[in-house]
């Protein structure tokens, strides 16, 4: 360290990055994440085969036949085929729900903790409004009144789950505003609007980015939860539906269940194993935790 | 605890659910179609007369305000509505559902709260001991499994491999008619598998809170001097220790009820336990909006009641607070 010190002093976010790399669990998860996702790419733009087309006996068990691998669901239908088709929709709705309820939560959040007083109180008497409704269910509920495409899935993710950000990031922000740069920012003329997004949001970053990726795992967990119950659309293939559409058969075949719930396993995982490397990495006091 | 601080809590948990009843009656306006055309096709069509003598009986013929005054009058008499789907009071459907949810949801809330914390205890004792490591992979693992999915798993090892807990609903049929003991046991010996599936999810959670918690605990200078003195090693860690490290589970307790309700929905459909959550599952598939909505209110009411709950008893665990209002 006392090296270092004579040298150019290595940026926070350069820091971060060693120290993830640093992290065996965090990169096991960004491997097997990447795997997932490439998969996941192929499985939706070069997969030739089709997961809704009958191409063998019902309930072959895996290995059986060499061309289906994972074996076939209880109307015959390649399970390999409906796990590399069903990541998109899956990754695709937790990703999208997750971006909805970081924008929600950090907007609502940053105005309550900035500007404190009745907007606080108003903004966050609405977070806690929302914090009583169970969140699946009301996600339930908001599927069916609009039809159950991806985009609503999504919307109803993110409507539903954006308080526990929100209620960060206003921690956040209340911390900081306190600080002499945001007190020199405002020396300086800098308007509100600068202020929370250019110096105050800037220097909240790690703990939201944290948060973000344990919100992309909740939400990947929601549309498998709403999938498997059968409200996901009915037009695409996914985890949680193959999961959901071949419950009534578990005693007869365990495959087609099993091999859905660990592709979710596994991504939600190693997202979270990423998140805790983060957070290692942004707070290395903290490491001994 | 000041009898104003109680006042106000209750005050505003009953704004809440003005609140949520709001929110229902937002949601029935928006349901597709007409309210009167929906309710005459489950009753079978109707011709003009009909849908008019729909509109007048449930006032759909008054300005929104007035119908809004309406519901939010017919809630406090307690009548939640009529099933489209099985021609009942909403609120005699729930009350007869409830039960079994709170059972379920209340025994899988202090399983996991009493296996976490004591797992998290242990693990706190040497943070970089083998436990420690397995109580962290442990949490993340319970994080990540999907719990309609660790429900479907435990059936079919259950089931198939070690037939020893019944894998679904609530009672066995023959017993039915058996005295209360008999079918206390039986409805205990139902209960493990859904509440333990439940509980995993939280179970990690709590494990992990509470290590953190009361490695915080454990570096301050009343445990040093409760070692000085000679204090046994269990009684620091439980005694000493465990009660200031307590005040976040509570809190994360209280947090977790609503997504607990949200799992025991999942639960109740995998294990097919006659609940509130299963009942909402069923009643969304029908389109029987006034059950769902029913059942989204008795739901927020019992995350008000936990939280206000919550608020209390941290209240009593930390005699700090005890004086504020």
């Amino acid at each position: 360290m006392t090296d270092a010190v004579a040298f150019k002093p290595e940026s926070p976010a350069r820091e971060a990055w060693r120290m993830f790399r640093r992290n065996i669990p965090a990169m096991i998860g960004v491997v097997v994440l990447s795997i997932i996702v490439l998969a996941t790419l192929w499985g939706t733009f070069f997969f030739a085969g089709n997961p809704y087309e009958i191409v063998w006996a019902p309930h072959e068990a895996p290995g059986v036949a060499p061309e289906f691998l994972l074996g076939t669901d209880y109307l015959g239908r390649d399970i390999f085929a409906g796990l590399v088709t069903g990541g998109g929709p899956t990754l695709a709705v937790g990703a999208a729900a997750a971006a909805i309820t970081m924008v929600i939560g950090i907007s609502l959040g940053a105005l309550a903790g900035f500007y404190g007083g009745w907007v606080d109180n108003l903004l966050m008497r609405i977070t806690e409004f929302f914090q009583v409704l169970p969140t699946l269910l009301f996600a339930m509920v908001l599927v069916t009144l609009f039809s159950p495409t991806l985009t609503t899935i999504a919307l109803a993710i993110g409507v539903v789950s954006w308080p526990q950000t929100a209620r960060l990031t206003r921690a956040e922000v209340m911390k900081i505003k306190e600080l002499e740069y945001v007190t020199a920012a405002r020396a300086i003329g800098a308007k509100n609007r600068r202020i929370i997004w250019q110096v105050i949001l800037p220097n909240a970053a790690p703990p939201l980015i944290v948060s973000a990726t344990l919100t992309i795992g909740v939400a990947i967990l929601f549309e498998a939860g709403l999938s498997f119950l059968g409200l996901g659309d009915p037009n695409t293939m996914s985890w949680g539906l193959m999961i959901g559409s071949n419950r009534a058969y578990i005693l007869d075949a365990w495959w087609p269940v099993t091999f859905p719930g660990l592709a979710i396993f596994l991504t939600v995982f190693s997202v979270s194993l990423i998140g805790d490397g983060l957070n290692d990495a942004f707070n290395p006091k903290l490491r001994e935790r | 605890m000041s009898a104003s601080f109680l006042f106000r809590r209750l005050v505003y948990g009953l704004v809440l659910m003005l609140g949520v009843v709001v929110l229902n009656f937002i949601l029935i306006r928006l349901a597709p179609g007409d309210p009167a055309v929906v309710i005459a096709g489950e009753m079978g069509g109707g011709d003009a007369a009909l849908l008019d003598a729909i509109r007048a009986q449930y006032g759909l013929d008054k300005p929104l305000l007035t119908q809004l005054g309406i519901y939010l009058g017919s809630i406090l008499q307690g009548d939640l509505g009529q099933s489209f789907f099985f021609n009942q009071p909403v609120a005699t459907l729930i009350g007869n559902r409830i039960g079994p949810t709170i059972l379920l949801v209340l025994s899988a809330q202090v399983l996991s709260i009493l296996l976490g914390v004591f797992l998290g205890v242990i693990a706190a004792r040497k943070p970089n001991g083998v436990l420690s490591g397995v109580v962290s992979v442990v949490a993340t693992v319970g994080y990540a499994v999907p719990v309609f999915w660790t429900g479907i798993m435990l059936i079919i090892l259950f089931a198939s491999v070690f037939p020893i807990f019944p894998v679904e609903g609530m009672q066995s049929v023959r017993l039915r008619d058996a005295g209360l003991w008999v079918r206390s046991v039986d409805i205990a010996h139902h209960l493990v598998l859904p509440a333990f599936t439940l509980a995993l999810i939280y179970l990690a959670q709590y494990a992990r809170l509470s290590r953190a918690s009361m490695l915080d605990v454990l570096g301050s200078d009343y445990i040093r001097t409760a070692r000085a003195k000679g204090a046994p090693e269990h009684s620091i860690l439980f005694k000493h220790a465990l009660r200031n490290a307590s005040l976040p589970i509570l809190t994360v307790a209280g947090l977790q009820f609503g997504n607990l309700i949200s799992g025991a929905l999942l639960v109740e459909t995998v294990f097919n336990w006659p609940g509130m959550g299963r009942l909402a599952f069923e009643s969304i598939l029908r389109r029987d909006y006034p059950t769902v909505l029913g059942v989204l209110f008795f739901a927020s009411a019992m995350v008000v009641v936990a939280n206000l709950l919550t608020d209390l008893s941290y209240r009593l665990a930390d005699p700090r607070l005890r004086g504020k209002t």
